[in-house]
This record gives structure tokens, sequence and C-alpha cells, in this order.
């Protein structure tokens, strides 16, 4: 092993992730709060009425972030369990335990916003359309995934159900992902592809901020819950028992 | 600008109850997550600081 490649494994270890996370997550919840603000205001007083929606797209601000990152964070979590089955690291299982509730409740949040937009533009709260089902299944998946790891006592074979659970339960996200263009869907089709965006720039720029937001949060949360996750796991280590001890002097 | 008044900035050209629900959903979703991670946190030093003590006595006794 080159020398150069040590720095990055050393913050495999749970014990110097938890104390890197501890430093990383002001930052990303500092950004998080900023790109909210200034997403918030191009959402509501820059971007332009829509021509066929009128006000009622401005849900898109909110929708298209939660639904972005309801996939994304299942890949990422389907990642890291896939990593830890491979490679028995200890902070893969964290990670993906960490993860799975917040894809869960973007999941909810897609559905939820996607229902009052589909109220008034096509007159029902829910259709059985190729999109809307794939991300309910999306959704059961994250609760699979969760009860499944509840379930089970240790934390390791805990781990190693989940993974399978994650890694089976990825084929959804293209399924998800590709249902406007493989279906017949009331679900409109992508907004912003590689050819270009049939947005209003203003719009765009907007809903882009917004995905950029929703990331930072994301990022923000997932690192303070895995802090927990870590010294609940590594109890019996001293580090941990130092770093109670410490918490609780300052109290 | 686009709106001429507060209320029909509120109106949201009758999208309101679509709109504002949909924000409101996310915020409502943003504000558990943040009070469950606290919680969660607080809870885990909590057992642990416990388990600290409850081992300390039995090795004292």
């Amino acid at each position: 092993m080159k020398s150069t490649d040590i720095h990055w494994f050393k913050f495999a270890a749970p014990q110097n992730f938890y104390f890197l996370a501890g430093k990383m997550w002001p930052w990303f919840a500092a950004l998080a709060t900023l790109l909210t603000v200034i997403g918030l205001y191009i959402s509501f007083f820059v971007a332009p009425v829509d021509a066929q929606q009128g006000q009622g797209y401005r849900i898109i601000f909110v929708h298209v972030p939660a639904s972005q990152l309801s996939m994304f964070i299942y890949l990422v979590m389907a990642g890291w369990a896939g990593f830890g089955l491979a490679f028995n690291t200890r902070l893969s299982g964290m990670m993906a335990t960490a993860l799975a509730p917040t894809g869960a409740l973007f999941a909810f949040l897609s559905l939820v916003t996607g229902a009052l937009w589909g109220k008034p533009m096509w007159g029902a709260w829910w259709v059985w359309d190729a999109r809307l089902t794939s991300e309910l299944i999306l959704l059961f998946l994250y609760l699979g995934f969760m009860a499944l790891q509840a379930s089970i006592d240790d934390p390791r074979r805990a781990d190693k159900a989940g993974a399978v659970l994650a890694l089976v339960g990825a084929v959804n996200v293209p399924i998800i992902y590709f249902s406007v263009k493989w279906w017949n869907t009331l679900h409109q089709g992508a907004s912003v592809s590689m050819k270009g965006s049939s947005m209003a720039s203003t719009m765009l720029t907007g809903m882009l901020i917004m995905v950029v937001a929703f990331w930072m949060y994301a990022i923000a949360i997932i690192l303070l819950r895995v802090r927990s996750i870590i010294l609940e796991r590594e109890r019996h280590t001293d580090w941990v028992k130092n770093t109670v001890r410490a918490e609780y002097a300052v109290e | 600008m686009q709106w001429n008044s507060v209320s029909e900035f509120l109106d949201m050209g009758g999208y309101a109850l679509y709109v504002w629900g949909s924000f409101g959903c996310t915020a409502l979703v943003a504000v558990f997550e943040i009070w469950q991670v606290h919680a969660q946190r607080s809870a885990v030093l909590r057992n642990l600081s416990n388990e600290l003590g409850s081992n300390a006595d039995s090795t004292e006794s």
C-alpha cells in the first residue's frame, strides 16, 4: 500500500469518522440554511408563473428535490450496504442504517407533495401510475429495510440481512427513473434532460438551488445520525467511554 | 416582483392549499427529523452514561 492511500482509510474507522462528522455537519447545515433561503426567494419571487399550471407549479421546488433525493439516497444506502457485505467494514453498515430514515422521509414527502400536485392538475390525489406506484414501492423498501434491521438484535447480522434487501431493492430505482419513458404515464416526463431544459431559466435555477439545499440538509442530518449510531455500536470501546464522560463533564 | 398584494401571494392563484400544503409538509418533516436526531443522540448518551455509572458501582461493591 502506498503511503498516500492510508489517509483515506483512516476515516473508515468509526472512531475517526465520528470526530470528522462532528466537524463537518455544521458546515453542511449552514449551507443548507443559506441555500434554502435563496431557493425559497427564487421559488416565490423570481420564478415566473407557469403558462399551463399557473402558480400551482411552484410545488416543483420541493417535489423534485425530495423525489430525486429519495432515489439517490437509496442507491448510496445500497452502495454502503453492498460494500459492507463484500469487505465487512464496520462503518458501512452504520452509514446504511443512518441513511434509511432520511431516504424514507424524502420518499414520503415525494408522495405527499405529488398528491398535492396531482389533485389540482389531474383531478386525483392518487393514481396507480407506473411512476407513483414505483415510488410507493421505494417507500416500502426503506420501511422494510428499517424494520428488518430493527428486528435483528446482533448489529452485524442486521447489517448483512439489510444489505441483501437493499441490494435486491436497488433494481426499483431505475424503474422509477425511467418509468415515464417506458410506460404511458399520467406523470409528466423529465423537465430537465441532457438535451436541455423545457423550463424558464429562473425556474430551473430555483429548482437546482433547492436540490442542492436538500442535499446539504441530507448530508448534515445523516452525519448527525451516524454519530449516535457509532457511539451505540462502539459502546464497549475505551474511546466511546471517554467521549461519553467528556460529554457529561461539560454539562 | 410578481405579487400585487400579500393576499394575492397567499392565494397562490387559487392553489393555496396545494402549494402551502407541500411547502408546509416539507417544513414539518424537516423539523420532525431534526428533533428525532437530537432525541436519539441524547438517548444514546444517557444510556451509555448510565451503563458507565452502573459498571463503576459493580466494581466498587
